[in-house]
């Protein structure tokens, strides 16, 4: 059972990845094919589990201040800063629909 | 025409009012130098973790015990998934699945008609209370087409407050959002000042007609007063009803709210259906809060939330105090409800009370329609107040006394207003404003006007 082109196009929105290839989109069926197995298990009336650390206690910290104050050591990562602001585009910018991408998915 | 049912609901961003923020421990303060309260969890530097606080889960639990809700024993953190410049991390941890608070309620009153003569209580219902965190902010620079990002507010705890679509005009959401306000302010959870984007309404709108289903809602954003919150429900409820009576169709769209043009119009960056990709928190396991049956024996207290502890220790809620000033000095409810929605107006007429004879019942009119008027045409705050409590009284006791008439005293209020530190019995003399008691004194006056008639 394969993948959809729209599903691929969705994600590959989404997770900003490039399947790239054939073998990109094959690595992912097998993924999911691998991961299907699961359903093979009868889980009815079973809390689904999210961790298996979800019985260990969530440590509370005291309201302190006790962090903050490196802006120099934060900017050192800034490819471009201006004064103390980190740059980035003016707003997000769309990847190209599916007919405008260089993208071996359009062939599909 | 059938007629149209307007139906508006509310998502309401509450700042927690806390030192630190909500899974990091740097500084939360208004107006810093950029980046300078940002650890390096909040910047989403590699091998970071979430270390919840405290403060900000006792700030949540206070706020759902204020609006009657069931605390949620168990709650669970996830993360939603959205790229923006101001979201380093590429997701915000939140609370979608199980939230620390849910169905509640909060009730509110308002003037029934134009003419405030009378109020009305409604209720709006809660469905949800979650924690979750505050992004950064962006500074738009178009001329260079950029934008500048600063992290400080990045990582800021806030409660998501939800209330469902019970409401179907601006005043309901203003009035509903005004008492939430003065109730997050009397708990000192957060202090819910719009203006410093400590509280930021949504508002999700849409209209029908009777008997038929819902229809499509849009969600109006950047509102940033309650006054601008009633205009933007009232401008978009209007313009839906006149797009579908143009035979038009509304779009299930996010919108923002333009206060220049008092419009709202459709927002860039939000087209289409976002997929938040929601999935657990894998770095914070379940937060598990206590109440006095289930407090365990032998676990460090410092890592107990005890719900029943908190209860017994909230303060008394606006509805309360209003209760209580109308049982206590006879006024009615409604000038209760001008008292409280005024900062430090109820403290100013109590304090005034205690220092006057005049009965309580009287001194509410000199509160309500002098000092209150006077302040609004001034635009000014009760602690701005030129007049003092301890002035007011003072002029209250010469009109008690009568040695003074009303008119007189309206008289010397005005005087009191310009502030320059004369007390009251000062001006009734300069102004020779005395109310004459003498009989003799009296009879010569009126002798002597009556002398002067005959004269003509």
């Amino acid at each position: 059972q394969n993948v959809s082109v729209e599903v691929l196009d969705h994600l590959e929105h989404l997770a900003l990845v490039d399947f790239r290839d054939s073998e990109g989109v094959e690595r992912l069926q097998k993924a999911i094919q691998f991961a299907d197995q699961l359903h093979e298990v009868n889980t009815d009336g079973v809390e689904p589990m999210d961790s298996v650390l979800e019985d260990r206690c969530l440590y509370l910290r005291e309201d302190d201040v006790t962090e903050g104050n490196c802006t120099k050591e934060l900017l050192e990562n800034a490819r471009e800063k201006v004064e103390e602001y980190f740059v980035a585009p003016p707003g997000n910018i769309p990847l190209p629909k599916l007919e405008e991408r260089d993208t071996f998915l359009q062939g599909s | 025409l059938a007629p149209w049912i307007p139906v508006v609901g509310l998502e309401i961003h509450a700042q927690i009012s806390s030192n630190s923020k909500l899974f990091s421990g740097s500084q939360v303060q208004f107006a810093a130098p950029p980046n300078s309260l940002v650890s390096f969890f909040d910047a989403s530097l590699p091998g970071t973790l979430p270390v919840l606080n405290r403060r900000c889960v006792e700030a949540a639990v206070m706020t759902g015990l204020a609006l009657n809700c069931s605390i949620n024993k168990k709650s669970l953190f996830d993360r939603k998934h959205y790229f923006y410049a101001d979201l380093p991390a590429g997701y915000q941890i939140t609370q979608q699945r199980v939230p620390i608070a849910v169905n509640g309620s909060l009730s509110y009153s308002l003037y029934i008609d134009k003419k405030m003569s009378q109020m009305v209580t409604k209720t709006v219902r809660i469905k949800q209370i979650q924690l979750e965190q505050d992004s950064g902010k962006s500074l738009h620079d178009d001329t260079r087409c950029q934008t500048l990002v600063d992290l400080n507010r990045a990582g800021v705890g806030l409660m998501e407050v939800v209330m469902e679509p019970d409401m179907c005009c601006g005043e309901e959401a203003a009035a509903a959002v005004r008492e939430l306000q003065l109730i997050l302010q009397t708990l000192g959870s957060s202090q819910a000042v719009m203006a410093e984007g400590q509280l930021r309404v949504d508002a999700n709108v849409s209209v029908h007609h009777p008997g038929e289903p819902y229809g499509v809602r849009t969600e109006v954003k950047n509102i940033n007063s309650i006054r601008f919150l009633a205009k933007a429900v009232d401008y978009e409820i209007q313009r839906q009803i006149e797009e579908l009576e143009n035979g038009g169709t509304i779009l299930n769209e996010t919108r923002a709210f333009d206060s220049k043009l008092g419009c709202t119009v459709p927002m860039r960056d939000k087209e289409g259906k976002q997929d938040y990709r929601f999935m657990p928190e894998p770095n914070l396991p379940p937060l598990i809060l206590y109440d006095a049956k289930s407090l365990p024996a032998n676990m460090n207290h410092q890592q107990v939330i005890n719900i029943d502890w908190i209860h017994e220790r909230l303060p008394d809620l606006p509805s309360v105090k209003r209760e209580k000033l109308v049982e206590q000095y006879g006024i009615l409810p409604e000038h209760s409800f001008t008292l409280s929605n005024e900062d430090g107006l109820a403290e100013f007429f109590e304090s005034v009370v205690k220092q006057t004879q005049m009965k309580p019942k009287k001194v509410i009119g000199w509160i309500l329609n002098d000092l209150l008027s006077y302040l609004k045409q001034h635009s000014l705050t009760v602690k701005e107040s030129p007049v003092s409590s301890f002035l007011l009284a003072d002029l209250l006791n010469l009109l008690e006394k009568k040695e003074i008439s009303s008119t007189a005293a309206k008289q010397v209020f005005v005087e009191l207003w310009k502030g320059e530190g004369k007390t009251p019995l000062e001006i009734v003399k300069e102004q020779k404003l005395e109310l004459l008691q003498d009989q003799k004194e009296l009879e010569q006056i009126c002798q002597a006007v009556i002398d002067g008639q005959e004269n003509e």
